[in-house]
């Protein structure tokens, strides 16, 4: 059954969700992108929230002009409306008061959101025919989804795919630099504004699959995936659209393939396994990386101690210490260092007395500040500096055994 | 509005709209100043998967267990943002949102994977609350009140969310100094001695106590807005800690009778049969009191100082 889903296999209609969901979990990745490494990721909370009122007066609108209150363009029309209005208070309050954006943007979420249920429960009470399925917008579903809402919702992820990707230049430079992008002629607030936009955009077309709750989530943890794996700016666009995807696919194709499996839920999961396991794997940045970096570093330390405290005819009692010691072949198991310990510990004293020299005069200043106690001196300076240097210092003295 | 139509009927949710939002609104007055306000809207979702997994375990739907699973989830959900901001290092916003849409998302596929359906345990619920059906049908009028064997169906939200509220005021009351200075100086407080951390630890936990609480009989909406909108509707008061935070609660109090009047009777005045959510219309209100003084409030700009001084 699951392949069947993964393949496509189960109908037109289910195939059409995927599509959809996948066309909009590549452009939420990489819109978040944008508002994430602008430092607005929040924002799109108070976006998402803002379309419920607009879905239900949307709604109540058609319901009056003797339409089918449930047409999804319409009930789109109205959230993109509302979203609007939501967007225009969320900056009146911060540009206008002494708010801080983030309380402008749970004023704006919690109000709008309150607002909509009160229109939710205006029409409830209504007793208007068919109103079944707008509490879908909550939280996304797409069981019972008609055709041609499919249609709408592929072809709109499709509509914000492409105008992300002729606005991606000046978004690019306005969220990595915004100071730079002033510098260029760009305008920034207007670039602001576009980028807003989109996250509206992305939204209302994820309304219906997602619901608004959780839509935030698709724009949020790719971006926040993605920027642990890469520094350059195009790449993590890149991947923030791969990641959003893949996670929009995976869990529109499961959630297809049983019963009681939500839609939007299974694709917020799917991605922050996906956020999950970057968190834990990614090079550089991830968990494991840095503990492996943390315990090379540690032995580093220790073994250079080690010998040098060797060297100096001094008694080592940290046992980890001696453990790496042992371990490579330096000593031996009662202690006594090895031939190639005598060696190397006489080579780590004379590259400290080599060092020292290096750290005194001025000429080798630039080498000097390469100084951490662990870089091996030949990495710094060449063959013939290091001879230079053996000159000044004396030949090799003997390691007392 | 007779009494014998009052108390049994809009006593008791009215009394316990207030008592939550008063509540929510103070420590939401040191969250908006330490720019934390979002906070209450990331308890508030991630309340949800508790209360599921705390009635998986249980079985049953009773305040206890629930209120015991709701806080648990608040404080995982505070311990993965900071795990997730140190360990990832992510700004605190996206660490934030990355936590409590995922716990949102674990609490839905949990609640329709369960057959949860045939008890009072919904999404819906979740978010509207039911402060309408928090009726007091023993009551026969004002002497109710001092009648035991009526009092004894109080409905059991009204005194936890009494308690609640003595709790989290109490919080305020005693740690009222070391809470002004370490949230205008956080510096300045530690050379004085308050452990800071601490004490905004603390505070982040009373406000998921009055959070969990107030979710339990009012829905998630209004904990949202009564931590941020009255407070945020204060700020444009005053100038002063003391005034702000008499504001946020006059702010939240209004905001609570008016939104349940008007959720209650305002359909009927205009022709309309049945009530609207009151939950919905109580944060509808806040923010209507949100907009008027942040259109007219004395100080209402950047500056510190109110216009004309």
């Amino acid at each position: 059954m699951i392949w069947d889903a993964l393949l496509l296999q189960l109908g037109y209609n289910a195939t059409l969700v995927a599509i959809g969901a996948t066309l909009l979990g590549v452009s939420a990745g990489i819109t978040g992108t944008f508002l994430f490494l602008r430092k607005r990721a929040l924002v799109s909370d108070a976006i998402s929230h803002a379309t419920l009122p607009g879905v239900g007066l949307a709604f109540l609108a058609m319901v009056a002009f003797g339409g089918d209150g449930r047409n999804l363009a319409g009930l789109m029309v109205g959230s993109a409306l509302s979203a609007m209005a939501g967007l225009w208070c969320l900056n009146w309050l911060t540009r206008n008061t002494r708010l801080a954006e983030d309380a402008a943007i749970g004023a704006v979420l919690s109000v709008f959101f309150g607002f909509g249920i009160v229109i939710l429960t205006v029409i409830q009470t209504l007793g208007v025919g068919r109103q079944a399925g707008l509490e879908g917008f909550l939280l996304g579903s797409t069981a019972g989804m008609l055709w041609s809402d499919a249609l709408v919702i592929a072809g709109g992820g499709m509509a914000t795919l492409l105008l992300i990707l002729l606005l991606r230049r000046p978004m690019t430079l306005v969220a990595f630099d915004p100071e730079y992008a002033a510098a260029r002629g760009i305008r920034v607030s207007r670039v602001d504004m576009m980028m807003m936009g989109l996250v509206m955009a992305v939204t209302v077309v994820g309304l219906k699959i997602v619901g608004l709750i959780l839509i935030v989530a698709l724009l949020i943890i790719p971006a926040v995936t993605a920027r642990f794996w890469t520094e350059r700016s195009d790449l993590v666009v890149l991947l923030a659209g791969l990641a959003g995807g893949v996670s929009a696919y995976l869990g529109a194709a499961m959630s297809a393939s049983a019963p009681n499996l939500p839609t939007g839920p299974i694709i917020v999961l799917m991605s922050f396994t996906l956020f999950a396991l970057s968190l834990l794997l990614a090079p550089n940045r991830g968990v494991l990386a840095a503990v492996l970096r943390h315990l090379r570093f540690q032995r580093q330390v220790h073994l250079r101690q080690g010998l040098l405290a060797m060297a100096q005819d001094q008694v080592i009692y940290e046992p980890l210490t001696l453990r790496l010691l042992r371990r490579s072949g330096l000593i031996r198991a009662d202690g006594v260092a090895t031939e190639i310990g005598r060696a190397r510990a006489a080579k780590a004293l004379r590259d400290e007395h080599r060092w020292a020299l290096v750290r005194s005069d001025q000429t080798h200043e630039a080498a000097a500040a390469l100084y951490d106690g662990l870089r091996e001196i030949e990495t710094v300076l060449t063959p013939d500096q290091i001879k230079d240097i053996d000159r000044r210092i004396g030949g090799p003295r003997e390691v007392p055994a | 509005m007779n009494g014998a139509e009052f108390v049994p009927l809009s006593l008791t949710p009215l009394l316990i709209g207030i008592f939550a939002a008063v509540a929510c609104a103070l420590p939401g007055n040191f969250l908006l100043l330490r720019r934390q306000a979002l906070i209450g809207d990331a308890i508030s979702h991630v309340v949800l998967p508790g209360i599921v997994v705390a009635f998986l375990i249980t079985g049953a739907i009773s305040a206890g267990p629930m209120m015991l699973g709701a806080a648990g989830a608040a404080i995982v959900a505070v311990v993965l943002i900071e795990l997730i901001r140190r360990l990832g290092r992510i700004e605190p916003g996206a660490a934030m949102g990355v936590v409590f849409t995922t716990m949102f998302a674990g609490g839905v596929l949990l609640l329709e994977q369960t057959d949860t359906s045939t008890v009072h345990l919904d999404v819906e619920h979740a978010l509207y609350g039911n402060l309408e059906s928090l009726i007091w049908l023993d009551a026969t009028g004002w002497s109710s009140l001092l009648d035991p064997a009526a009092l004894r169906y109080l409905p059991a939200e009204l005194p936890r969310m009494a308690l609640t509220l003595l709790g989290v005021g109490l919080f305020i009351a005693v740690f009222w100094r070391a809470l002004k200075i370490s949230t205008f100086d956080e510096g300045f407080a530690r050379t004085l001695g308050i452990p800071t951390n601490l004490l905004g630890l603390a505070l982040v936990i009373t406000a998921a106590i009055a959070a969990v609480a107030a979710f339990d009989a009012v829905g998630s909406i209004i904990v949202i807005a009564m931590f941020i909108c009255p407070p945020a509707a204060a700020r444009m008061m005053s100038n002063r800690l003391e005034g702000q935070v008499g504001w946020s609660v006059v702010f939240a109090i209004t905001s609570a009778v008016f939104g349940y009047v008007l959720a209650g009777y305002g359909p009927l005045w205009l022709g309309a049969s049945d009530a609207v959510s009151a939950a919905g219309m109580i944060a509808t209100v806040s923010g209507l009191l949100l907009a008027i003084a942040a259109l007219f409030g004395p100080c209402r700009h950047c500056a510190g100082a109110p216009a004309g001084v």
